[in-house]
């Protein structure tokens, strides 16, 4: 285990920063370690411990602004907010339990550096559609600060956007200005009962190109169905297509019922009401289903919607043993696969760049084999080198959680 | 407004220069004769004017990418534009620089409808997006007041807002791909019709700066299905208080309107003089709400939004029985800077983005300025996000009235800042606002971002003289100064 500082301040931060700079000592930066299992298996001597830089220092619900220590459980975030009808509407996921850590743990500033989104992502945004401004640490030792604290702002580069699903490897936030939003009085949830997949896409695609304002678009095929807590959902025996509405109570009744109208013709429909969809819209987006058994690789993939179902059947006719199911109307695929030496690396990613292209992270994998195969997807060289270069102009003697997300830097 | 010198040494290789870009561009794509220059010497903000050293309209990317390798090679600077409306100067050329237009980028060249998205060349009009999209329904969100004739290439380059964006986000929340050149002619691609980088966000870096980092040659955006219904509330206030007051409690109450706009009463006067838009007259504050959705959700919203302006004293109150009467509440304010145009012979249009909640103390603040500087101002305002937008009245053949102008309005972006807000929302930096960073900005902040500029630009050649109020070379910005040894091992609590 590397010695772990636990500073309270921004100064604590820059000094210690800097002296990790001088001496040539990385450092890997973490709240409570709720997702320590994603990303590249860092090694350092050292470790910087944000969690006791937390706290709420400035919420105006009128404003729509948020400033708060990054080490600040996303939880409380969503207590705070909830007592004024405010949301994060980036719908932050509690990833915790898939590496068998306890739930609620995750800090915003891991959000960032993830730049975690829910199903409401097609819709609302990432976290980095969300981060106005943040002041922190570079790999200098310097203190600076980008972006601001009002809802609109071009002035200077959009630093926030690099720092979301950075790593920690560009700075070390001490402070971060988000963007909330108002919560839906009412949600519900149409369902669509026993589509195959290339058909439950072709009914989300109709759900979003139709003017209904839809909030979240999954398919669940029916052995990942068939595990939900949500009896209308697990008892159905067949796969699952979920349209989540949101909005003032009347105009969700009037969008449901077109909705219903729109998706009579693919199959059996169900509605499931608050507390049901709540349920299910939380296992989706936690990944519930793939939480167990953990030897079991887990990959993400973003690709176009429509090109969901293409990929996984190229991956399932290779390794009969895969079990998926989508998000973001089929663009989001969560994808589990027995343990492999190369994690199935060759298959995934090939099936991706051979229906259109998009991405694949190794979201679940043993520390080895998170060293040995490229945990992000690999980029072409002009973009790997300027990547490289970006983070020599914040961090120019690699201190910051160096090797997390590629070997090296 | 001091530009950075020109270089004696590029200006007199010029003749060489066009033969090599002519070997690169053929035929007309180089132009290089001063009266066709004329076309390119401005961009929206007309006080600043500069013929290039040489224009060059390239047709395709790989024509792009071989003059930036030139020019990166000769050491030349590059200017890109796209249809040259930025109001901040961002494609003001360079007397030693080579200007890049993207003109000739002018097809949609892929629509998918299933994915909700549509690739384009950067010199697509932002309206041209939503033309070629609306026949099935679909539009394009971010719409900024000159979406008729500004580029979508230059949308990402500026991250442009428009009146809708509070619901509907910035250009940086409306594109999945880009495709852009780098200074070294390196062409990358970033993002593509799936969501979100893996690796850094370079798409998210590359909106909002100012063709400073790449030359954008494709762009992938995501593309919206029409709210089937949109009316609009015309709200007039006795006070800028209890407008401002109207739209905290909207938000608060939970409602984020598609638009909600607001005019003081020169904005008002001018607007109604010019389009007869039935705006009252007698009031110091108009609010226009736009609320959009299904139908059922718009009638409740309306309810809602008419009762908190009652309640807020609104002293006036109309809600659009028609689509004709909509578009004739929005007509006044769209027209509000042509109107402006016609009671004065120039205004400046200032981009301050404040907290909400400090209107009232700006507006009156404001009104002291302008006693101070002897220039009237009117003021257009998205009210949701707190962008506001002064239009400062001045006569350019008046001595000094120029300078008068910009001196207030630099006090007013100061005050911005001052109040917890921005020097610019959604109109850039260029060089109108290059010597105001350091009132936002701190000297260790600037350095940051101008780091980021060397990672993609090691020479400060592209579109150099913009944004930056002083180019530091990036040798210099690098080098740190490492005490080995010398920094004590910080006391921290650890474990």
């Amino acid at each position: 285990m590397p010695e772990t500082f636990i500073p309270s301040g921004t100064t604590d931060v820059a000094d210690l920063v800097k002296w990790a700079a001088a001496e040539g000592k990385p450092l890997s930066l973490h709240g409570h370690r709720s997702k320590a299992g994603l990303g590249r298996p860092a090694q350092t001597e050292y470790a910087l411990d944000i969690s006791r830089l937390s706290g709420i220092l400035d919420y105006e619900a009128a404003e729509l602004v948020l400033t708060l220590r990054p080490g600040t459980l996303v939880s409380d975030v969503e207590k705070l907010l909830g007592a004024s009808h405010q949301m994060l509407a980036f719908e932050p996921p509690d990833y915790g339990p898939l590496w068998g850590g306890p739930a609620s743990r995750g800090t915003i500033g891991g959000a960032i550096g993830c730049n975690l989104a829910g199903p409401r992502r097609f819709k609302s945004g990432a976290i980095r559609d969300h981060l106005l401004g943040f002041a922190g640490v570079s790999g200098r030792g310097e203190i600076f600060k980008a972006g601001a604290k009002v809802v609109k702002n071009v002035t200077g580069y959009d630093l926030p956007k690099l720092v979301c699903g950075a790593y920690g490897t560009l700075v070390a936030l001490t402070e971060v200005t988000v963007k909330v939003l108002p919560a839906p009085e009412k949600t519900r949830t149409v369902l669509v009962f026993g589509l195959d997949d290339a058909r439950a896409i072709q009914a989300l695609s109709a759900a979003a190109t139709s003017p209904h304002e839809v909030a979240g678009l999954a398919h669940l095929p029916a052995g990942i169905a068939a595990q939900s807590g949500v009896g209308y959902v697990a008892k159905a025996g067949v796969s699952v297509t979920a349209i989540r509405i949101e909005g003032a109570d009347v105009s969700v009744r009037a969008r449901c019922e077109a909705l219903r109208d729109l998706l009579g013709a693919f199959g059996q429909l169900e509605e499931l009401h608050s507390m049901n969809s709540a349920w299910l819209w939380r296992e989706i987006r936690d990944v519930a289903a793939f939480a167990l058994p953990q030897d079991r690789v887990l990959w993400r993939l973003s690709v176009a919607p429509m090109n969901g179902p293409g990929v996984t059947a190229a991956i399932a006719a290779a390794e009969p043993d895969a079990q998926f199911f989508y998000d973001w109307a089929g663009g989001l695929v969560w994808l589990t696969l027995p343990p492999a030496q190369d994690a199935h690396a060759a298959l995934v990613r090939g099936a991706v760049a051979a229906q259109g292209g998009g991405h694949a992270t190794l979201f679940r994998a043993d520390a080895a084999t998170r060293a040995a195969v490229p945990v992000f997807q690999p980029q072409p060289e002009a973009l790997a080198a300027l990547s490289r270069r970006l983070k020599e102009s914040f961090d120019p003697m690699n201190v910051l959680n160096p090797g997390r997300m590629v070997a090296g830097t | 407004m001091l530009m950075p010198a020109p270089e004696q040494d590029i200006i007199a290789q010029r003749l060489d220069l066009i033969a090599a870009l002519r070997r690169i561009v053929p035929g007309e794509g180089v132009i290089a004769d001063e009266t066709s220059l004329r076309a390119f010497e401005c961009d929206g903000l007309t006080a600043y004017r500069q013929l290039p050293l040489v224009a060059v309209l390239p047709s395709n990317v790989q024509q792009v990418s071989e003059v930036m390798k030139l020019c990166n090679a000769r050491g030349v600077k590059i200017v890109p534009r796209g249809a040259g409306t930025s109001l901040s100067g961002g494609a003001l050329p360079l007397a030693d620089g080579v200007l890049l237009g993207l003109g000739k980028f002018n097809k949609v060249l892929d629509i998918d409808w299933d994915n909700r998205c549509a690739v384009v060349q950067p010199g697509v009009t932002n309206l041209g997006i939503t033309r070629a999209v609306e026949h099935r329904g679909f539009y394009y969100a971010p719409d900024p007041s000159s979406q008729i004739a500004c580029t979508i290439g230059g949308n990402v380059a500026e991250n442009s807002g428009g009146v809708h964006c509070l619901k509907y986000g910035l250009t940086t929340n409306n594109i999945l791909g880009v495709e852009m050149v780098l200074m070294n002619g390196d062409i990358v691609r970033l993002g593509g019709k799936h969501l979100d980088a893996e690796g850094y966000d370079l798409m998210g870096l590359i909106c909002g700066s100012e063709g400073l980092l790449g030359v954008i040659t494709e762009v992938t955006v995501r593309i919206l299905p029409k709210p089937t219904t949109q009316r609009a509330v015309l709200a007039g206030f006795p006070t800028s208080e209890s407008a401002g007051n109207c739209v905290a409690r909207i938000i608060a109450s939970g409602i984020i309107p598609g638009g909600m706009e607001m005019m003081d009463r020169p904005a008002i006067h001018a607007a109604e003089d010019f389009v007869h838009a039935g705006y009252p007259r007698d009031v110091e504050a108009l609010l226009i709400i736009e609320l959009d959705g299904p139908p059922a959700e718009v009638d409740d919203l309306l309810l809602r939004v008419k009762e908190i302006a009652e309640r807020c004293g609104s002293v006036s109150l109309r809600v659009s029985q028609s689509e004709d009467e909509r578009l004739a509440f929005w007509a006044g304010r769209k027209a509000a800077f042509p109107a402006v145009g016609r009671i004065s012979p120039d205004y400046l249009c200032m981009d301050g983005t404040i907290p909400r909640k400090t209107l009232p103390l700006v507006l009156t603040r404001m009104g002291q300025l302008s006693e101070k500087h002897g220039l009237r101002v009117a003021n257009v305002f998205h009210a949701g996000d707190g962008n506001l937008h002064p239009l400062i009245l001045y006569d350019a053949n008046n001595p000094g009235e120029l300078e008068r102008a910009e001196e207030f309005g630099a006090d007013i972006l100061r005050l911005c800042v001052e109040v917890g807000g921005v020097l610019t929302g959604e109109h850039g930096v260029g060089v109108e606002k290059r010597d105001l960073m350091p009132a936002m900005f701190s000297e260790a902040d600037l350095a940051q971002q101008m780091r980021v500029k060397c990672a993609f630009d090691p020479n400060h050649r592209l579109n150099p003289g913009k944004v930056f109020p002083v180019l530091h070379r990036c040798a210099e910005l690098g080098r740190m100064h490492v005490h080995k040894g010398q920094l004590a091992f910080p006391d921290l609590p650890r474990f």
